[in-house]
């Protein structure tokens, strides 16, 4: 990795452009060129700048603005300090919500990285063959369907008369069939099927990428060492893709903790909020109970247990770099 | 890894000043105070009444916004459109769950001129809903029975049934029992139960015949078990005592004796394994689909499913009211009017409320909402009706809000005391009963302490 890292020194033409005659000349010149080049990017970050501004930072603000305030989305506004902020405490379905949350990362990061890193590590060893992209293509297509037609989708295939019901009544399994959204005991693992179904093509895509910038000198040497497959796996694979691990791992946890399509989709948060997450409960605060305040607070107390979350997953993969 | 050169600092600078000004500029004032300009609650803004209440004969355009899947308002307007050629109707749907999360934003900032409302006291809270009092003693419409036009009536607090108009209905709906005929015979129904006894008796039977009693939808957000809780709340206790909680009457409660008494029978029947086993993870639409394939002895339901059940299931389908507790006693129904709302800065205000009046009055109109939306049209006791065949299932749900209208028996749905009762409060707590997590009297005290929270908070 190390030697693909970019020199990234704009400066060096300039140092190394011809002498002039005179020194001054040549440091008029070298501003002027400075000043070309400094209009030139802004003229290409103002655009981005433009909508980043309006569509992330101004929402952004204005969230944090809101949620000082009792407000309807309409009517007048009354400030109320940080009052929407310690009703959040007690209100005990919220800390369920994050709770739910915190279980749906076991689901949405855990199984498809450890799955994702089981199947790379498998398909590494065909990588060439057209079963491999096969197996690939195949994998990674549930990242392609929108997430409301995976949710649909799911729902028929966990109903009561659904296919995952009737295969399990093939095999035998006729005793614990059930409505496995429906059900306040499995409907959050329910959920979570289906967002490790949808997340185990990207880990696997970024995982196999990752795996095969890996020396094979290093499995050939490991080979003559006497090292098996699972130790191969772990003394080589698995350390090699740390990084690739690292954003996966990032990516799948936020995901995870902002979850609210596929749960509105399946199951709105129900039966009896057993699969309530607080993307979803930050919903039904402002557009159902139209308590805008209310619901800015719990979105910014939210932005900042993703990031108490996310921020030290970066730093545990980032430590040996 | 480059080196920051003084310049490129100052341009750093800069953009920082650049970006913090922008966000400075869209985000120094207090959220909702540019809406200052709000009409008054009579609606005296820019769509000031002259005393012409009709379409005039100069083109109109009326916008609408409907719900989705209800096809009474577009043959109401092609109607119209014929009768009043100058007239035409810019048709907008959405579901509506989306009509009700839009609601103020759609009247505030494009105003519609008919609307479909969802739960409508925080509407006329915030000033977006015309005043129809003024149209109502033009057109008469105080003479019609006073029960109609009840649940559109907000006052200064925010409670419905009393004060100012602020919306009309399309027709008037009528909730109750759905029955599939030939499950029933093959169980020996032939005729409707006369005691809730007997439909306790009904189900039994159903069960042990391997006919599922009841695929009461109750999955999501939709708690469909709220229907038969209040419909046997009606047939425990007194039906103003529910109206009073669901129009926010102060001191009103849910959790009281008889109503407790109704939802242990909700439970009993929970218990009993009367309803599906998978009614926590059904729909509306699953549970309709159900029904009409003959999976389901029972549904509880309303007659906007009377045209669709006389189409899909023609005489395999009918209805009764939920049973009293002694045969001959009184009955309750949730009958809401399909409420349609006019914003307070509409353009056309006069003519929508024309369009409103000529629905409930025009022969042609009232047959459409009768053969079209299965319904009772509004309008006063004596106005012309529609010939429907008594056996068809309209003909029962028109003949079933006779006998509600007799026994003073209407009911506004509990789901629709607040905006938010429904989704946060009832429904979780009902599917909570089915999974056996919740007592009857627990449902019934979590919701009341949930309204309560909501109304002072």
């Amino acid at each position: 990795m190390n030697e693909m890292r970019t020199t990234g020194a704009p400066g060096r033409r300039e140092v190394a452009a011809p002498a002039s005659t005179s020194l001054e000349a040549r440091r008029r010149a070298l501003k002027a060129r400075r000043l070309r080049r400094g209009w030139a990017a802004l003229g290409l970050v103002v655009p981005a700048a433009f909508f980043y501004v309006i569509f992330v930072l101004r929402p952004l603000v204005l969230t944090v603005q809101y949620s000082f305030y009792d407000w309807n989305g309409v009517g007048a506004s009354t400030f109320v300090g940080a009052e929407n902020y310690t009703r959040l405490v007690e209100k005990p379905e919220l800390l369920g919500s994050i709770v739910n949350a915190l279980e749906l990362i076991i689901y949405f990061s855990f199984v498809p990285v450890i799955l994702g890193l089981l199947t790379a590590a498998t398909i590494r060893k065909f990588a060439a063959s057209r079963l491999a992209l096969v197996s690939r293509t195949v994998l990674f297509l549930p990242q392609v369907i929108p997430l409301v037609a995976a949710g649909i989708m799911w729902t028929w295939l966990l109903a009561t008369d659904g296919l995952v019901n009737e295969l399990m009544r093939l095999v035998g399994l006729g005793s614990i069939t059930r409505a496995w959204l429906g059900d306040t005991s499995t409907a959050l693992g329910a959920v979570g099927v289906i967002g490790a179904w949808v997340a185990l093509g990207l880990c696997l895509l970024l995982l196999l990428s990752g795996m095969t910038k890996i020396d094979p000198a290093l499995y050939e040497a490991a080979r003559i060492d006497g090292a098996g497959a699972v130790r191969e796996f772990f003394a080589i694979t698995l350390p090699s893709v740390r990084q690739e691990i690292g954003v996966c791992v990032t990516v799948t946890v936020i995901a995870a903790l902002a979850a609210f399509d596929i749960v509105y989709i399946s199951t709105q948060g129900g039966p009896a909020n057993s699969t309530l997450v607080p993307g979803l409960e930050i919903y039904y605060l402002g557009f159902f109970s139209r308590e805008v305040g209310q619901a800015s607070a719990l979105a910014v107390v939210f932005m900042v247990l993703v990031l108490a979350v996310v921020l030290p997953i970066q730093r545990l993969t980032k430590e040996e770099d | 890894m480059s080196r920051t050169t003084g310049r490129s600092r100052n341009a750093a600078a800069a953009t920082s000043l650049f970006l913090a000004g922008i966000l400075a500029l869209t985000a120094c004032s207090a959220p909702g105070a540019s809406t200052t300009d709000e009409p008054t609650a009579d609606g005296d803004g820019a769509a000031t009444a002259s005393g012409d209440w009709t379409c005039g004969t100069d083109d109109v355009t009326l916008d609408a916004y409907l719900e989705t899947g209800f096809p009474l308002s577009n043959a109401l307007f092609e109607e119209f459109e014929k009768q009043y050629p100058n007239v035409s109707f810019d048709v907008r749907e959405d579901q509506f769950a989306v009509i009700t999360q839009n609601a103020p934003r759609v009247l505030a900032d494009n105003p519609p001129d008919l609307m479909r409302l969802p739960q409508m006291s925080d509407l006329v809270d915030d000033g977006l809903l015309y005043n129809l009092d003024e149209a109502a003693a033009h057109f008469g419409w105080d003479e019609w029975p006073a029960s109609q036009l009840a649940q559109m009536r907000v006052d200064d607090e925010g409670r419905r049934g009393d004060g100012p108009l602020y919306a009309m209905g399309k027709n008037y709906s009528m909730t109750g029992v759905f029955y599939n005929t030939e499950l029933a015979a093959q169980i020996g129904m032939t005729e409707a139960p006369k005691t809730l006894a007997e439909l306790d008796e009904w189900m039994q039977k159903a069960k042990d015949a391997g006919i599922t009693p009841s695929t009461q939808f109750n999955g999501g957000a939709t708690g469909g078990l709220a229907f038969p809780l209040q419909l046997l709340m009606a047939s425990y206790g007194d039906v103003d005592a529910i109206n009073d909680w669901t129009f926010q009457q102060p001191g009103a409660r849910i959790d009281t004796e008889s109503n407790i008494k109704a939802a242990e029978h909700l439970k009993k029947w929970i218990d009993a394994g009367y309803f599906a086993d998978d009614i926590n993870s059904l729909d509306y639409s699953q549970m309709m689909g159900r029904f009409i394939d003959g999976k389901s002895l029972f549904i509880f339901n309303g007659d906007w499913e009377s045209g669709n059940l006389d189409t899909q299931m023609a005489g395999k389908a009918g209805f009764f009211l939920m049973p009293p507790l002694e045969e001959g006693g009184k009955v309750g129904a949730m009958s809401a009017p399909l409420t349609f709302g006019i914003s307070s800065k509409a353009a056309n205000p006069q003519c929508a409320a024309f369009f409103f009046d000529w629905i409930a009055t025009n022969d042609e109109a009232r047959t459409l909402a009768v053969e079209v939306g299965g319904s009772h049209p509004m309008g006063p006791a004596d106005a012309f009706m529609p010939e429907v065949d008594p056996e068809s299932v309209t003909g029962q749900t028109l003949a079933a809000g006779a006998t509600i209208a007799d026994d003073n028996g209407a009911m506004e749905f509990i789901a629709n005391a607040t905006g938010a009762i429904y989704a946060k409060s009832w429904t979780p707590n009902l599917q909570k009963l089915v999974a056996g997590d919740q007592t009857a009297e627990g449902l019934l005290q979590a919701v009341q302490a949930d309204y309560e929270s909501e109304i002072n908070g």
